[in-house]
């Protein structure tokens, strides 16, 4: 089976958010840039593919020279290989475009992406990179078996789950539960001298055309200060909810 | 012309968020001069859609759509907007609908922008105002092709009124074969889901041990509520998966939000932070929580939380 792992390079949780040139751009200032956790979960489960079925795992990015270490990670965690198509994310279906010739040129026949990112959130690229080749597609996946063409996956819905039957080529949109939190795993100093070692290759974007763009960002409104209720005078609390803020 | 928007239902009945997407489409049909055609599914009382301002409802009634699958749905609703000629469509951000839209967008080759939290700023260039970075900010984005596919964030405009009259029409398109089966469904059983719920009760690593959940439980039940944790509650197996909210579990955006025993970190605050009012309960009062909160009670939660839940119960007596 030959895997790939779509990598986005997302700030780190923790970062604060702030913007540059009249809002118009992220301010990457002092910014960590991370593997989108979506897709550590899906790097861990191809892993697993790895070991236990025999398969050939490679991680791709669609993103500037900034975002190798990203890749350079997934290597160390034990991907084989890289690659990095040369162009800017900035809209979902072009960076779809530029996976899906990715997916053509590299004849995979599993394809892990993640539920969203946790930058734009969009939640588009998996299910949009599915259609473009031509493959099956299961979103919000916590489970994901493989045996032989045929696969079998579990999706998150709202107030449930679901499982489903489905055939390889398929691209799933993962999250957490496809893996347990403790299988996740660091990169050791082996696994990154490995990496050194392995091919990390530029591909030249071909051309897309963009169909969003962004035009300014904003934050939200600063918040007011929190109204404290002591715990002996409940009553209040419920009469805030009820009158004030009209909630109950 | 018009615009089309996708009304899920679910057994026959529209879901609230159903409602939400039409007086939203109803908008924007407003700002482009033009009307709102919704497409529903195996829906029966589709002359509630009126009220919403919807003028006219493809009806689509076929038992090979009663499981959901995103393919063939957005292969319907594709169908629908070519019918009729729509340049903008309309999505909630429900489970499905958001696994639907980037297929349907392929298959119409149109711009999608997701979790849309307003009306269209401007309609040329067709620009709304989407959250991004998970609630820490706000992303105007402009799509830029011949048809646009609006993702609405699920409690983000609000139900609108606009009476219409909203006749409907059988509509039988071709209901493609798919690839991917649904053997089986597991909901949890009556319980409120997170994602429709109005009211949101969230315990975290403060309650100490999975046992303790049955305050949780009751304060939610007298509220009508759903229930969630944090993510370290979820890990440590206290409660299932499907409860964990914040950045990297489910999104939650509901009218309020209890939160107890949860310290705010950033990745949590992240993921709830589109609630409209946040209560936080916490023994710590430099708990994170405090600043991003509405109303908060510095207090042990083995007391606050019993004694709140009788509280409402001797106030939904009286207001019942
Ligand atoms: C990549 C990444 C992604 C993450 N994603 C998420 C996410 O999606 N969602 C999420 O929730 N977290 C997420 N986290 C974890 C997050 O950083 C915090 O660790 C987590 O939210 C803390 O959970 P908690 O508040 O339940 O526990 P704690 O931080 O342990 O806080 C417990 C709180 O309970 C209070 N408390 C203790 N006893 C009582 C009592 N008797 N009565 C009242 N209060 C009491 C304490 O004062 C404390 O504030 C993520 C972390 C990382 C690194
Ligand atoms: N620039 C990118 N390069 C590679 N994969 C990406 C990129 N952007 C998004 N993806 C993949 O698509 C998933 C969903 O991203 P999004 O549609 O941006 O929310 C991510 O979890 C990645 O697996």
């Amino acid at each position: 089976m030959k895997i790939l792992v779509c990598i986005s390079h997302v700030p780190d949780t923790t970062s604060k958010i702030n913007f540059t040139d009249n809002d118009t751009k992220f301010d990457t200032n002092g910014v960590q840039f991370v593997i989108n956790p979506n897709d550590e979960f899906g790097l861990t489960r191809a892993m697993w593919f790895k070991e236990k079925q025999g398969a050939t795992v490679d991680v791709a990015n669609v993103g500037g020279p900034e975002t190798e270490p990203t890749l350079r990670k997934a290597l160390a965690i034990g991907a084989d290989g890289a690659i990095r198509v040369n162009a800017p994310a900035t809209d979902g279906y072009a960076v779809a475009k530029q996976l899906a010739n990715v997916v053509k040129d590299g004849g995979y026949d599993l394809v892990i992406a993640g539920r969203e990112s946790i930058d734009y959130n969009g939640g588009m690229v998996p299910g949009m990179l599915a259609e473009l080749i031509g493959a099956n597609f299961v979103t919000n996946c916590i489970s994901l078996e493989v045996d032989g063409n045929n696969a079998k996956a579990v999706r998150e819905i709202d107030g449930g789950k679901e499982t489903v039957s489905t055939t390889l080529p398929l691209v799933i949109g993962g999250q957490k539960g496809l893996v347990e939190e403790s299988d996740l795993r660091i990169p050791n100093m082996r696994g990154i001298m490995m990496a050194r070692q392995k091919p990390l290759k530029v591909m030249e974007p071909i051309s897309a055309n963009v169909e969003t763009s962004s035009v300014k960002f904003e934050k939200p409104a600063p918040k007011g200060a929190v109204k404290l209720v002591s715990p002996d005078n409940l009553d209040e609390l419920i009469a805030l909810l009820h009158n004030e803020a009209k909630v109950i | 012309m018009s615009v089309l928007v996708y009304t899920e239902s679910e057994k026959g009945k529209f879901k609230k968020t159903a409602l939400e997407v039409a007086s939203y489409a109803k908008s924007v049909a407003d700002q482009l001069g033009t009307t709102v055609t919704a497409i529903s599914i195996n829906a029966d009382n589709t002359a509630e859609l009126g009220t919403y301002g919807v003028s006219k409802v493809l009806q689509v009634k076929d038992a090979k759509l009663d499981t959901f699958n995103a393919k063939t749905f957005a292969s319907v609703i594709k169908q629908a907007a070519e019918k009729e000629g729509s340049k903008v469509v309309v999505l909630s951000q429900t489970a499905d609908s958001k696994y639907l839209a980037p297929i349907l967008a392929v298959n119409l080759d149109a711009g999608y922008a997701s979790n849309v939290v307003e009306a269209p700023s401007s309609t040329s260039p067709f620009t709304v105002k989407r959250t991004a970075f998970t609630n820490k900010a706000f992303n105007f984005t402009s799509i830029g092709t011949d048809v646009k596919i609006v993702g609405l964030s699920n409690n983000s405009f609000g139900l609108k009124e606009h009476p219409a009259n909203a006749a409907a029409e059988v509509f039988s398109p071709i209901i493609p074969e798919n690839g991917v089966h649904v053997d089986s469904v597991d909901m949890a059983s009556n319980k409120v889901s997170i994602a429709d719920a109005e009211i949101v009760v969230s315990g975290g690593r403060g309650l100490k041990g999975p046992e303790n959940w049955g305050m949780i439980e009751e304060l939610a039940n007298v509220l009508g509520a759903a229930t969630a944790c944090s993510k370290p509650v979820s890990d440590l197996g206290w409660r299932p998966h499907s409860e964990h909210v914040g950045q990297t579990g489910k999104p939650v955006a509901s009218n309020l939000y209890i939160a107890v025993g949860i310290s705010g970190a950033i990745q949590h605050l992240a993921g709830i932070n589109a609630s409209k009012v946040k209560v936080v309960i916490n023994n710590d009062p430099e708990a994170p929580f405090f600043k991003a909160a509405d109303y908060g009670v510095v207090g042990d939660a083995f007391e606050v939380v019993p004694k709140l839940t009788e509280k409402l119960k001797e106030f939904k007596a009286q207001n019942a």
